[in-house]
Parts: structure tokens; C-alpha cells; sequence
């Protein structure tokens, strides 16, 4: 059903801490589980919660965002009503250039927000990898009152110091925000969810950015929490985010996982994205595959273990693959020994290489290497 | 006005009777191959890389599926402002409806259509043939030529000429002469069933044989008659790869013919991809159990049993100790624990139940249908269940729902079947 919803998807982080692999991409355009991209998770999200208009904010090396949402039929986004905005820095006679924060970015694209007509604005990140259903959210929102709700899951194993965490009151209101703490006594982690009325993120940002205030949590969330009502929604699916190698690794092998792949993969609604009309994966007879991923178009000579192969990757006579993530169109020759490591899209390994990482350090090949 | 080089017209209204239970629900165009492809796929991709961007597709039988599959030819990028695919089923005329009765009367039913785009050729093509061709290439050939038609034909072995329609050429490839299926060919070259006519001279060829046959056909009537006319028809050799799939034997035979480490039809090159519409783009898993060798799996598997030597289409499930060899399995069917299939198709959405196995006894034939099944193949219908712990023979047919009770001592021998004509969807 469709909702009164507007969708930001905030797509503009680079991330140093992903190093080579986000060199010449964004990190909402890192390739997850054989075949999507981070982004498609929060666009499928949007579209199958019945969000009709969505606007993608990039920044950071966003060719290769660009590049895979060349058109936005693959999300149902291709419509006369609504559709897909992609939106970058620009200059214009007042001179305004690349996004300060998080919050600038967002006011920068003002019009798109003056011109909606939709009552609600749904922000949240592009590095996402959930599978959630908007019209839930927005139902607590309306339920609860508040002038703005944010998403946020328990964790008692997570990393505070990359997230924002929250204390809530028995009534599901927030009473405290702290914004990557070292250590932290609350267990809720914010997922960057929000979802407010449109006329009040307008008000927001022009009390805030123009004073020089450009972050979302930093500076309205935390700065409003006393005067605003902002509410706590309990998200308990999947979530992880692309963040650092470790995260994106981890998450990559999480797919390994029945149950994940049965939440976020195989239950409909799916997750859509651009499709490559690679013809079917190909076993030749020197194949061993255990436990791992593999991508269409993929063609198998070697041993594959507990690893995520994308499109087209090709492994070579009596290779070997154990705990890796090798992208799409990589070409692994024969005798070759590949493990803990992330073979970036269109790199060449020649016979007889070995390439070994560790869990901790896993070894990384940069797109289009040639070894 | 709007205005066409050339036309494309798939005749894609046949059933495909040979292929027996694959296409009692479905027609032969929009069979499954090679995994997540199906048959209409390949002319449908050779008309898009060819450039012609305007295509007519004739439905007739069972074509539901069919229907769903084209949609707007988003997978070929076939959805254009003007031209794109069109899908042309029979319908009824001033007073009475009228099923297409042949090949060219199903053009002549058409004409309105080819007439939107004022072209200078339209382009015939059969919608049941696996094979890569430039349809541009032939074009050029054609106005070379400057001809009135020209056919697509392919050299086959002398020995063989007989199962086809051939042509009788001169030293230039100039046609003189067609033969339906001769006793004594004269010549090799058969009829691909593809061709190119100058849309003038066909137009004209279809009104006048409208009132002699209402069967009108281009192999047995209209070939010949503008051969009688004095027209110019050229053959155009064509070397490349080219599979009729009609029936279960040689559909089974091209299936494993690309799971070699080098088939002869590769469908791994960038230069000429086929399109589909890609239902499934989830991933595949192996699992740490799975034993996968020489086979094609498809998106959305999930593979925890033994495969080899097979095709396997998206979103089939093989359970732990169950194996499958030899066989093609088609989109979402459940092969439960400690299956064992062999030499086997099994047509989408069905489930085979624990510990059942499949394929084995002697070759017997089909004892309805042994023109059908006769090569030890079986063949499970669309949307069927079969039991768990049942031994199933060679040459063997179940459609639908077949319950413990169907069987006779948990066994269904070679050669018989068990076909329900329910309404279980």
C-alpha cells in the first residue's frame, strides 16, 4: 500500500576506515552477498514498505553509484508519481559546494523538500543491510506521538564508539543520545533511522544549518532531545552496516548463514537490483564448493570454502578459495591459493600465486590489480 | 508516420506436442533452457543485437505464461517509444473469431500490424530454435541480392536431408526449387525457418493465398508459390550453432551440451548476451555437505545434496544425501533428503518427497506415449508432488499430485504413468 512518505537516502559517506576498496566507490556502492550492492537493501526497503519518491544524496565517488542506479525502473522507481532523485554537490551563484554534514547535505536539496507534498520524510543511510518495513515505523511514529522516531536495535556485543547510542523511558521517549562514546551504559544503538514530518525537518534545518550546525545526530537530534518528543522503534531483524573491512567482511560471510539469507533474501518481499543477465553459474568437473555464495555467470575449476563469490568471477584449475570475498569479473588462475583475503571487482590473479591474510588483517587486492 | 526498416514476426504459437508434459500447460517457446533462460529468449535477444527493435509475437497456444514472460519486453530492452514488442494473439474479426491455421495465415491475420510501421522487410522467425544469428548480417545479404525473399538455410548431412525442407540452389546460392522433406535430396541445405521478405511482395503473396488455402503456410504454399511466380529467392548460409529442441531426447541433449568445460553453444561471451527475465537475482549457496560437479546451477539455489552432470534452474532446493544426476530440474522445485534422480526432467514449481528414487529399471518405452518417451528419460510435469520412499522407472510421466495410493507397491514401473488432469494450480 502506498505511504505519505518522502525517502532520503543519505549515500555520500566514503569511509576511510574501508580503505582501497572504497577508493573509487562510495560505501553505499560496496558489493554485498554475490550480487547487491549495499544501497539496494534501503532502496528495495523503500520501495516495498510503499514509498513511491525517494532522493539518494552522494557525494563521495559516486560515478559507481551512479552507474548501477542509471535507471530506477530495477526498484520500481521508474514511475510518472514520485520516482528516483540522485542528487551531488554543486555550485551555484551562492557558491555552495560539497555537503558540510549530514544535515547540510539534506538542506542543500531544500527544493526537493519544498516541492514534495508528502507529510512524512523518512532519512536514512545508504550503508544499511536490513530488511525492514517502513509502514511499521510510520505506524509507531503516529502511535507514539512524536516529533521524531529513530530506529534502534539492542546490542550488548556491538562497538559503541561507531554508533550513537540511546537510553529510552519506559514510555519509548529518549532521554539520552551519545554520540560514538568510548564506553557506553546504554545497550540501544541507534541504526540512523529517522522519520519526522516534512515541515518540521524544514524548520529544523533552516534553525540549524545556517548557524553553521550540519550534522543530524550531533546537532539536531542531540541538541533538540529536551525539546522535541523523539521516540525509540525496537528494530529486532538482521542489521549490520558497511563500515570498515571487518564489518564489510563480516557481513558478507553473515549470508553464509541460513537463517539470514532466509530473512533477508529468500522471504518476499525482495531485496531488488540491477540486473546483469549473466547466464547461470558453470561447475566444471574440478569444482568442490562448501558453504559459500557464488554469483551468476561463475565459472568453477578450483575449491571454493566458505567465501562470497560475485558475478563472473572465474577460479582456475586446482585453486583454492577459503574465507574470502572475491567481486564480480576477478579472475583467479590455476594453482592458485587465495585465503582471508578481498579480491576487488576485475583483478587478476596468475597461476601458482598465493595471496593469504589473516582473520584480523585480511589481505586486500584492489580493483582491476593485476598479480 | 512512423516508419521501420524491418519488422521481426516470432511465431510462437505452437504447442510442441513432442515435448509431451513439458507442454501440456506451456508453450514450446516458453520452455525452460539452460537453466534460467527459456526458448523465446534466444531470437527475442538475437532480434534486440541484431537492431531490430520492433517485434511481433504471435500466441496462440497456452499462452499464459508466455504472456507474463514478454510483458513489455523490459528483459530485451524491447519497451521503446515507438516499435518495442507486441504481443499478437487470434482474435475475432467483424462477426467471428479465427485461430491462426498456419504460419503465413497467422502473418495475413496480422497485416493492420506490420502495416503501423510501413516497412521495407519483414523479418519471419520460428520461436522455438536455440541458436545466436545477426539477423543484420542476413539483411545486407538479402539487399545484395535485391531479392524478393531470402531464407536462412543450414547444411545438414546428406543423410539427414530427408527430415527437412530443403533447397534446391544454383552455383550462387540462387533458389530454384523447394522440397518439403524430399525421399532423394538433391541438395543439403535446409530451411531454418527464418526469413526475410520484401514486405511489397509478401503482402501480396498473403492476399492472393488467402483465398486458395485457409491453412496458408510459408514452407508448403507460399515458398513455392513465388518460386512459381518467377521471383528471386536467395539461401543464406548460416554455419554457426542451431537446435531445433523439439523433442524430450534432443531438449535433454542440448541441456547437457553446455555443462561441457567447452560447449559448442557458449553462452559465457559479452558480445551477444541472451536476455531474460531475470525472476530471481538472490545468490546461490552451496552448503558445507553440497558435492557440485560439472552442472549449471541458476540463481536463488540452494544446494545441500550431490549434483552432477545437470542444469539446474533458479530457486531449486536439493536437500541433504539427495542426488541428482543427469538431469535438468526447473525453477523452484524441492528435491528432498536422500532422493536420488537420474536421467530426469522435472518441470518447475514441483516437489519430490524423501527417499523416493527416480530413473531406474530398464528402457522401456512409454506405453502411451512411446514416440514420446523412449530414450529412458522422465519427465515430471509442472506444479506435481511425488511421494516420499517410491521407486519410479525409465520412460516414465507423472503430472499433478500423485498420492502413496497411485502406486502399486510403492513403485511405478518403466514405460508407465500417472497423469492427474485436476484443477491443482
Amino acid at each position: 500500500m502506498k505511504i505519505d512518505v518522502a525517502g532520503i537516502i543519505l549515500a555520500g559517506g566514503g569511509s576511510d576506515r574501508l580503505g582501497v576498496l572504497t577508493s573509487e566507490r562510495a560505501a553505499s556502492a560496496m558489493p554485498i552477498a554475490g550480487c547487491y550492492r549495499a544501497i539496494d537493501f534501503t532502496l528495495s526497503n523503500m520501495t516495498n514498505s510503499g514509498i513511491k519518491k525517494a532522493a539518494v544524496i552522494t557525494q563521495y565517488n559516486s560515478r559507481s553509484l551512479r552507474d548501477h542506479l542509471s535507471s530506477s525502473k530495477w526498484w520500481d522507481f521508474g514511475r510518472k508519481q514520485g520516482g528516483l532523485f540522485v542528487f551531488s554537490p554543486f555550485t551555484s551563484k551562492d557558491g555552495n559546494l560539497w555537503f558540510r554534514g549530514t544535515s547540510d547535505s539534506i538542506y542543500q536539496n531544500m527544493p526537493f523538500l519544498h516541492r514534495s507534498s508528502e507529510e512524512y520524510v523518512l532519512i536514512v543511510n545508504g550503508n544499511g543491510i536490513y530488511k525492514m518495513d517502513y509502514s511499521n515505523f510510520l505506524d509507531y511514529h503516529i502511535e507514539t506521538g512524536a516529533d521524531i522516531t529513530i530506529a534502534y536495535q539492542k546490542s550488548n556485543d556491538r562497538d559503541p564508539s561507531k554508533a550513537g547510542m540511546l537510553e529510552l523511558d519506559h514510555e519509548g521517549v529518549i532521554t539520552n543520545f551519545e554520540e560514538k562514546p568510548v564506553v557506553s551504559d546504554y545497550n540501544k544503538m541507534s541504526l540512523g533511522i529517522y522519520i519526522l514530518k516534512r515541515e518540521l525537518l524544514i524548520q529544523l534545518l533552516e534553525e540549524t544549518v545556517p548557524n553553521n550546525f550540519y550534522d543530524i545526530t550531533r546537532d539536531i537530534i542531540i541538541r533538540y532531545l529536551k525539546k522535541l518528543k523523539i521516540c525509540g522503534y525496537e528494530f529486532s531483524g538482521y542489521w549490520s552496516a558497511v563500515n570498515d573491512i571487518e564489518s564489510y567482511l563480516n557481513l558478507n560471510m553473515d549470508f553464509l548463514n541460513k537463517e539470514v539469507r532466509a530473512e533477508i533474501l529468500d522471504t518476499y518481499p525482495y531485496i531488488y537490483t540491477k540486473p546483469k543477465d549473466e547466464p547461470p553459474a558453470k561447475y566444471n568437473p574440478g569444482a568442490d564448493v562448501k558453504k559459500a555464495i557464488i554469483g551468476d555467470g561463475a565459472i568453477l575449476n578450483g575449491l571454493v570454502e566458505n567465501s562470497v563469490l560475485f558475478r563472473k568471477v572465474y577460479v582456475g584449475d586446482h585453486s583454492v578459495i577459503k574465507n574470502s570475498v572475491i567481486m564480480e569479473d576477478s579472475h583467479i588462475g590455476n594453482n592458485c591459493h587465495i585465503e582471508n583475503a578481498i579480491i576487488d571487482k576485475e583483478a587478476t590473479i596468475s597461476d601458482n600465486k598465493h595471496i593469504i591474510g589473516t582473520l584480523e588483517e585480511p589481505y586486500i587486492v584492489p580493483k582491476g590489480t593485476r598479480i | 508516420m512512423v516508419k521501420k526498416e524491418m519488422v521481426a514476426m516470432l511465431l510462437a504459437g505452437g504447442q510442441g506436442s513432442r515435448l509431451g508434459i513439458l507442454t501440456k500447460n506451456n508453450a514450446k517457446p516458453a520452455v525452460s533452457f539452460g537453466g534460467k533462460y527459456r526458448i523465446i529468449d534466444f531470437p527475442m535477444s538475437n532480434c534486440i543485437n541484431s537492431g531490430v527493435d520492433t517485434v511481433g509475437v504471435l500466441t496462440q497456444y497456452m499462452p499464459l505464461f508466455l504472456n507474463r514472460h514478454i510483458g513489455i519486453g523490459i528483459p530485451w530492452d524491447l519497451d521503446r517509444q515507438s516499435g518495442g514488442v507486441t504481443v499478437l494473439a487470434p482474435h475475432i474479426k467483424g462477426e467471428k473469431g479465427e485461430w491462426y491455421s498456419g504460419t503465413a495465415n497467422a502473418i495475413y491475420q496480422n497485416m493492420p500490424y506490420l502495416e503501423e510501421y510501413s516497412p521495407e522487410y519483414v523479418l519471419i522467425l520460428a520461436g522455438d530454435h536455440i541458436y545466436k544469428m545477426d539477423y543484420s548480417n542476413m539483411l545486407k545479404f538479402h539487399k545484395k541480392n535485391g531479392c524478393d525473399a531470402t531464407i536462412a538455410v543450414l547444411e545438414v548431412d546428406i543423410s539427414e536431408a530427408s527430415r527437412f525442407g530443403i533447397m534446391n540452389t544454383d552455383e550462387n546460392d540462387c533458389i530454384y526449387e523447394f522440397e518439403e522433406k524430399p525421399e532423394h535430396p538433391k541438395n543439403n541445405l535446409a530451411s531454418m525457418g527464418i526469413y526475410i521478405f520484401n514486405w511489397k511482395e509478401l503482402k501480396a503473396a498473403l492476399i492472393e493465398d488467402h483465398d486458395e488455402h485457409s491453412d496458408s503456410d510459408f514452407g508448403k504454399h507460399i515458398i513455392p508459390k513465388m518460386l512459381g511466380e518467377g521471383k528471386t529467392l536467395y539461401a543464406y548460409r548460416f554455419n554457426d550453432y542451431w537446435k531445433d529442441v523439439g523433442t524430450i531426447e534432443s531438449y535433454w541433449q542440448a541441456n547437457m551440451e553446455l555443462i561441457k568445460s567447452l560447449p559448442e553453444f557458449n553462452l559465457y561471451e559479452d558480445l551477444w548476451p541472451i536476455y531474460t527475465d531475470t525472476v530471481k537475482t538472490q545468490p546461490q549457496y552451496c552448503s558445507e555437505s553440497s558435492h557440485v560437479k560439472t552442472s549449471l546451477i541458476s540463481a536463488g539455489c540452494e544446494i545441500y545434496g550431490t549434483v552432477i552432470n545437470s542444469v539446474l534452474s533458479p530457486g531449486v532446493i536439493v536437500h541433504a544425501g539427495a542426488h541428482v544426476r543427469d538431469s535438468i530440474i526447473m525453477d523452484d522445485c524441492i528435491i528432498h533428503e536422500n532422493v536420488t534422480i537420474e536421467r530426469c526432467i522435472v518441470d518447475r514449481n514441483s516437489e519430490i518427497g524423501s527417499g523416493t528414487v527416480i530413473g531406474v529399471g530398464d528402457n522401456i518405452p512409454n506405453e502411451k506415449y512411446p514416440h514420446i518417451y523412449d530414450t529412458g528419460i522422465t519427465v515430471i510435469g509442472e506444479n506435481s508432488t511425488v511421494p516420499a520412499d517410491i521407486t519410479i522407472g525409465k520412460n516414465c510421466v507423472i503430472y499433478g499430485e500423485a498420492l502413496l495410493s497411485d502406486f502399486v507397491g510403492n513403485a511405478l514401473p518403466s514405460g508407465a504413468g500417472i497423469v492427474k488432469d485436476g484443477d491443482k494450480i
